[in-house]
């Protein structure tokens, strides 16, 4: 996914010579294009996350266009007060790029999981929050990003993420996708959830349930009115989402909901709020928490 | 600015004045922070009105300097500096620390025009500092970039990131400098996380150092006449905190304490003499 990524990014690199590429000494290999291209741009900071976001406000207050990447824990909750200050108050254009979505490390332990970033991300005043579904997405989040004004915050999955689209989709930052239309039970996704939530679609079509799943690639600016036209249609609502249940997608989509008068059945799936301490790698670590496919489909149709 | 006579009195003259008016805010706003605001003012009188290429509004522009005060809580200072300087008025100065004013106790980028950085959080300014410094590297740009630290701020592990990168990079058109004022917000630095040799380490985190009176105008301007070329610069000042009034100085409780009647009107003898 960050190979998709950083790969529209080295296009456009090679262009225009107001982006920047920083990098806290992560990504062997992912930015040898784009430093060959113009070294001058590009730079591996070194294993100071705190500092590479410093950096990137300060490069950023002085007209460049620059992208931070490192994986998610050490780029948000590291320098999650640089984000803060520096990044978000000043409302600069600085894109961060975290890899690492939910258990896409699994392995590796704690340290290395992205739980709670998107609630911590869309808590801040100006910064927009992108979590890309597939690879393919991620290139459109990559092209969509150059332009954008402000701070982005883009969440990539893990490498080798399965492919939702079969092409590339029309991906707009702050605009819902409806990925299949049913009736009665809509699934609100995203990232690694919209695949899994598409192949739990088809186990649950199987006992007469037709859901419709609606991407939420875009988590801030949050697409209100989508929710509130599936809301009005749809007397089932469920979120799914590899990030702590708390926090997230699902507590957005509540927060609509309940201001909106939302009457019928709701429910939240995600990341238990509190882990055990399995070891295993991202599919054994979905399967322990409950966000594989066939446990998404269990949940649900528990539910009717 | 300069006359053979007292080569540097006018800007001990105009010391004075940023003194008072500092008291006055601070005084006026019950406001905390003099004894910070007080050590820095040397440094910045220096660089607003002998050192820093800038225009009147205090506007850093593409060739300009560009100056951050990353010890925030110091923006006492700065203001006076900057009213002084004509880069801001009477009314936004009046508007400190006040319900609906114009400036608060940390330096704010969308609330004044010449202020380049909002800071207040110790250990962020010399990392943008280093951003600001690489981009005109990058571009080939002649402005200079002026952080100025306070020592207690070292204690954050983030300074010393900025301190590697900027040192690795060469960035030879940023400048460091540390307001040691040996106190910190609860006692002296010493006893708290020990400094010293402070020239020493960024010396040998690859730095050019001086270490000079942060109070003595010859020293200041003679620090800047020898910035080395081809590393960063840091020019550690000691300093006193309170600087300036006899019974603030060096004294941590002026951390925190805004002036009551009587010492307000001591303190204004002091200065005024």
């Amino acid at each position: 996914m960050r190979s998709a990524f950083f790969g529209e990014i080295e296009k456009i690199y090679k262009r225009r010579n107001d982006i920047f590429v920083l990098t806290a000494d992560l990504g062997y290999k992912l930015f040898d294009a784009i430093k060959n291209a113009s070294p001058e741009r590009f730079c591996n900071i070194g294993v100071a996350e705190q500092n590479m976001v410093g950096v990137a406000a300060g490069l950023a207050l002085s007209g460049k266009n620059v992208y931070c990447y490192t994986i998610i824990p050490f780029l948000v909750m590291r320098a999650y007060e640089q984000i803060r200050v520096d990044v978000d108050y000043h409302n600069l254009d600085v894109k961060l790029v975290g890899a690492g979505a939910g258990f896409s490390y699994g392995f590796e332990g704690i340290t290395h999981l992205g739980l709670e970033d998107l609630g911590m991300m869309r808590a801040l005043q100006n910064t927009s929050v992108v979590v890309p579904a597939d690879p393919l997405e991620a290139a459109c989040a990559a092209k969509a990003s150059v332009n954008y004004k402000g701070p982005l915050y883009i969440r990539l999955g893990q490498t080798g993420a399965p492919s939702v689209h079969e092409g590339p989709p029309a991906f707009d930052i702050g605009k819902a996708m409806v990925i299949k239309e049913g009736k009665g039970l809509a699934i609100f996704c995203n990232g690694s959830m919209v695949y899994a939530s598409k192949l739990a679609a088809d186990m649950l079509s199987k006992k007469g349930i037709s859901p419709t799943i609606v991407n939420m690639h875009t988590l801030k600016p949050l697409d209100t009115d989508t929710i509130g036209s599936i809301a009005e249609t749809h007397g089932n609502i469920f979120t799914v989402e590899e990030h702590n249940v708390n926090g997230g997608l699902g507590s957005a989509i509540a927060e609509v909901l309940l201001e909106k008068g939302y009457k019928g059945r709701f429910k939240r799936i995600g990341i238990p709020p509190k882990l055990g301490y399995e070891v295993g790698n991202a599919d054994h670590l979905r399967q322990a928490y409950g966000l594989t496919p066939e446990s998404i489909f269990k949940k649900i149709s528990e539910s009717f | 600015m300069k006359n053979k006579k007292n080569e540097y009195g006018e800007l001990g003259i105009l010391s004075r004045k940023i003194r008072l008016s500092v008291l006055d805010m601070i005084h006026r706003t019950k406001s905390p922070h003099i004894g910070s605001s007080l050590s820095a003012v040397d440094i910045l009188v220096a660089l607003y009105f002998e050192i820093m290429n800038i225009d009147p509004k205090g506007q850093c522009g593409k060739n300009k300097d560009r100056f951050i005060l990353s010890k925030g809580h110091a923006c006492a200072a700065l203001y006076a500096v900057m009213a002084e300087r004509g880069i801001i008025d009477a009314d936004t100065i009046n508007g400190f620390a006040r319900n609906g004013g114009a400036l608060e106790q940390h330096p704010n980028k969308h609330h004044c025009e010449g202020i380049e950085v909002s800071t207040g959080s110790l250990g962020h300014g010399l990392s943008i500092g280093a951003g600001m410094a690489l981009s005109g590297k990058v571009d080939r740009k002649a402005y200079k970039v002026y952080v100025l630290l306070s020592d207690g701020e070292m204690n954050e592990g983030s300074v010393w990131e900025a301190v590697m990168f900027a040192a690795h990079q060469g960035l030879d058109n940023l400048i460091a400098l540390v307001d040691a004022n040996k106190i910190q917000a609860m006692g002296c630095t010493k006893d708290i996380i020990g400094l010293d040799p402070i020239s020493e380490k960024w010396r040998s985190f690859g730095w050019h150092v001086q270490d000079i009176d942060g109070h003595d105008f010859r020293e200041i301007i003679n620090a800047f006449k020898n910035i080395m070329p081809g590393k960063p610069n840091a020019i550690i000042l000691n300093t006193s905190k309170g600087k300036g009034v006899s019974f603030m100085e060096n004294n941590v409780l002026w951390h925190y304490r805004s002036p009551d009647e009587v010492e307000y009107r001591d303190a204004r003898k002091e200065l005024a003499k």
